[in-house]
């Protein structure tokens, strides 16, 4: 039984409970969903989170094989474990789905967002905004005589850390790819 | 044998090429060129409907009493949101349709043309899967691979679109063994390990119950035949939800009637009281469960289901086991019976005189009356009647008849019993006896109405009479909503907002005009009689039978109760739902 994972005599029987926010810890979880790149097939996952009310907090998509026909769809989605459960398992039964991978749970991973920011001003908020751009490892893509536009790669949260240094300092515009992952190591 | 051919004659090959006999549809000008290739043949039977929302029921009828996938052949834009209805229908109570639609040429898609809707994107969320086929070279293999995915795994319905352009230009044909089916292969094996684990508690439970559901007819006779030897093998108790009802015979002596909100006190306080609860293909529906987190609370659930989506959505499952019934029942029985086919044979001993006792308060009991006819004593008389007919199909429409009927009629086969449980369609039977009857043309066909109900799909009634189909319909008219009816004196302090049936027709004239035999009774002195004039009349017939119009349909779970304080037939019904329960339906 133990092998199995059952909790042999639990009186835990509703996963209803587990619905219950207070209840159970909301996770962050990162889905990849490898799928058929046919017509509609994003509108079919999103369609599934908005019609049974899940989270989407993250979204990416792009063809991964040109001559397999697929496209993997990442995903940053938020709910209890329960619900996470559900989630990937109403991906997994989807008709043009072929995998499901929870690299939150299956394995550690690499997770990268890419970002743009314009940031104009002149004077030493312009001078600070490069300075700081050097420590974060941006890249100057553009740049006028008023503005930069910086690109940076990193997590999400080092995104957000930017993003908020930048903001007192002439921060007028982002552009963010949603997250892309992948499992660590050779699974 | 790569042919060439135009999309039209393909989709009618097609059909063909994966054993269709029959077609429920109604044409329009984006399925022209389709209509044509049908007129030159007659390998295909194509029934004409008189709406397409009756299409989808009759093929939903048709597939559920067969087996086989229903087909629905509708045009664009009114023709598929009509058809939106059914197809719902079909997903929420998993059965295999495949519906073709046609579509504005595909250089106009996108340009608000004349009947054009967006049918993939509207039929998404309520089909299993869809396409619109963009090119006649694809169009046969899509075909043949939406009846692989309707039909495999958890059945379901299909949908797809084919433009006018594509129905007129020409390309290669492509059989079903040389098709890409896709990579659609839902898993049908259970878990061995957990199979041994669930296997060793049916050696120990005391209080097992089997909670039988529609994925047992769904996955086949086979399913039905293994449920049967190891309810009567282990003498464990068996009930099944609405859509279950058939696998198990109601006259086995394991029955112990529907469970579920309207389900029978002993099923019910079974559920509750089990330590053993072995869901075989249901999905824990809220007409089930009553209040969640009181449900069952001592038992260990193991849960059968072949789509994965099922396990843990409501109730957390011991044995979670994703597989096909069939396949995973083989495997429990033979593991079971190499163990040396044991039970708990004190334990359930003492069980079934559990069961006895709850079976004493004899929950179906009624008021009789000599004056008006009881619906409840109308379903007694319409069972005693026909309950030896060798081949009776029954069909429902939605609400307290449709409830009654599952208490009262008793079904020893499965696919017997067609009626819709997930979304709760009224308009659905009617439809559905005229498929049933398609599919078995000697067969007697009921269709178990309220009038309400069947009002809403009465136009097919042009169909029955076209094909000369004998189908009855049974129509216990109350004049009034009963269900909504009887909510309203439970929930909303007897104010019967819009629950009556106002400016009824009558029914009698109604048959005799579209060429039925009408019936009225309200006599209960003359129902035997009445009944037995409509089943022996060769044709179809309309029903009427009045029936008391303030009848609550009972023994019932009040929303927000769990499923030992059940509303019987002798008690107050006053109060009986809470606040809490109010706002569930």
């Amino acid at each position: 039984m133990a092998a199995l994972k059952l909790k042999k005599g639990s009186n835990k029987h509703s996963a209803y409970n587990l619905r219950d926010p207070n209840a159970e810890v909301i996770e962050t979880h990162t889905l990849a969903v490898v799928v058929d790149n046919e017509a509609g097939v994003l509108a079919r996952v999103i369609g599934l989170f908005s019609g049974r009310g899940y989270n989407i907090d993250s979204l990416t998509v792009a063809e991964i094989d040109h001559l397999g026909h697929r496209s993997r769809i990442t995903i940053v989605t938020t709910g209890t474990p329960q619900v996470i459960e559900q989630i990937k398992a109403q991906l997994g039964r989807m008709v043009p789905v072929y995998q499901v991978h929870d690299l939150t749970v299956d394995a550690t991973s690499v997770e990268r967002e890419l970002a743009l920011f314009k940031v104009t001003g002149t004077g030493n908020d312009r001078i600070e905004a490069l300075r700081l751009a050097e420590i974060f490892r941006a890249n100057v893509v553009d740049s006028t005589l008023e503005s930069f536009v910086f690109e940076m790669t990193g997590t999400s949260e080092k995104i957000d850390a930017f993003a908020e240094l930048m903001n007192p300092l002439g921060l007028i515009e982002i552009a963010r790819t949603g997250v892309a992952a992948l499992a660590r190591g050779t699974v | 044998m790569a042919q060439q051919m135009t999309g039209a004659k393909m989709v009618v090959q097609a059909l063909k090429d994966q054993g269709v006999e029959v077609v429920f549809g109604y044409p329009g000008g984006a399925v022209l060129p389709i209509y044509d290739e049908i007129f030159q043949q007659n390998d295909i039977r194509h029934i004409l409907v008189r709406h397409e929302q009756g299409a989808t029921h009759a093929a939903e009828g048709y597939a559920r009493s067969t087996g086989k996938p229903g087909v629905v052949l509708v045009t664009s834009g009114p023709g598929a949101t009509n058809a939106v209805t059914g197809i719902t229908d079909a997903l929420m109570d998993s059965i295999p349709l495949v519906v073709l639609t046609g579509q504005v040429p595909t250089f106009m898609i996108g340009s608000d043309a004349f009947q054009e809707a967006d049918t993939v994107g509207i039929t998404r969320p309520c089909t299993k899967h869809n396409w619109l086929v963009k090119e006649t070279n694809e169009l046969s293999s899509t075909i043949h691979e939406a009846f692989h995915v309707a039909t495999s795994g958890r059945p379901g319905p299909v949908l797809v679109d084919i433009p006018k352009d594509v129905q007129f230009a020409n390309g290669t044909y492509i059989g079903p063994e040389k098709a890409d089916l896709g990579h659609y292969q839902p898993r049908v094996k259970g878990d061995a390990a957990i199979i041994e684990a669930l296997v060793e508690e049916i050696e120990t439970a005391a209080r097992p119950i089997f909670y039988t559901g529609g994925g047992v007819i769904n996955s086949g006779d086979k399913a039905t035949e293994l449920l049967r030897e190891l309810a009567e093998a282990t003498g464990f108790p068996v009930t099944s939800t609405l859509m279950g009802l058939g696998a198990y015979p109601a006259s086995g002596k394991g029955w112990l009637g529907m469970l579920g909100m309207h389900g029978l006190y002993e099923a019910n306080l079974a559920m509750h009281g089990c330590d053993l609860m072995l869901n075989i293909g249901a999905r824990f529906d809220d007409r089930i469960t009553g209040d969640i987190p009181q449900f069952s609370p001592g038992s260990k659930k193991a849960h059968i289901d072949i789509d994965p989506s099922s396990i843990n959505k409501v109730i957390h499952a011991d044995f979670p086991i994703i597989g096909d019934v069939a396949n995973v029942l083989e495997d429990v029985l033979r593991i079971w019976k190499a163990r040396g086919s044991k039970t708990n044979k004190a334990g359930i001993e003492a069980w079934w005189k559990q069961i006895a006792e709850w079976k004493a308060i004899r929950c179906l009991d009624y008021k009789p009356s000599e004056k008006t006819i009881k619906p409840q004593h109308a379903l007694t008389r319409l069972q005693e009647l026909t309950k030896d007919h060798p081949n009776r199909y029954i069909t429902t429409e939605v609400g307290q008849h449709q409830m009654w009927a599952a208490q009262y009629l008793g079904f020893d086969a499965p696919n017997r019993w067609m009626t819709s449980g997930g979304l709760g369609t009224m308009g659905y039977g009617f439809p559905a006896s005229i498929g049933v009857q398609i599919a078995h043309p000697d067969a007697l066909v009921i269709n178990v109405a309220g009038e309400a109900s069947w009002l809403m799909n009465m136009q097919e009634m042009g169909t029955a009479s076209q094909y000369r189909l004998p189908v009855k319909q049974f129509i216990m008219n109350n004049e009034r909503l009963g269900m909504v009816r009887q909510w309203q004196e439970l929930l909303h302090g007897e104010r019967y907002s819009h629950s009556w049936s106002e400016s009824l027709p009558d029914f009698v004239k109604l048959a005799e005009a579209f060429g039925f035999k009408g019936i009225q009774v309200s006599d209960p002195a003359d129902l035997d009689e009445a009944i037995m004039e409509m089943i022996k009349h060769d044709g179809p017939v309309l029903m009427d039978c009045l029936v008391e119009k303030h009848e609550n349909c009972l023994p019932m779970i009040p929303s927000g109760q769990p499923h030992n304080k059940m509303l019987l037939g002798n008690e107050s019904t006053a109060d009986a739902i809470g606040t809490s329960g109010a706002v569930l339906v």
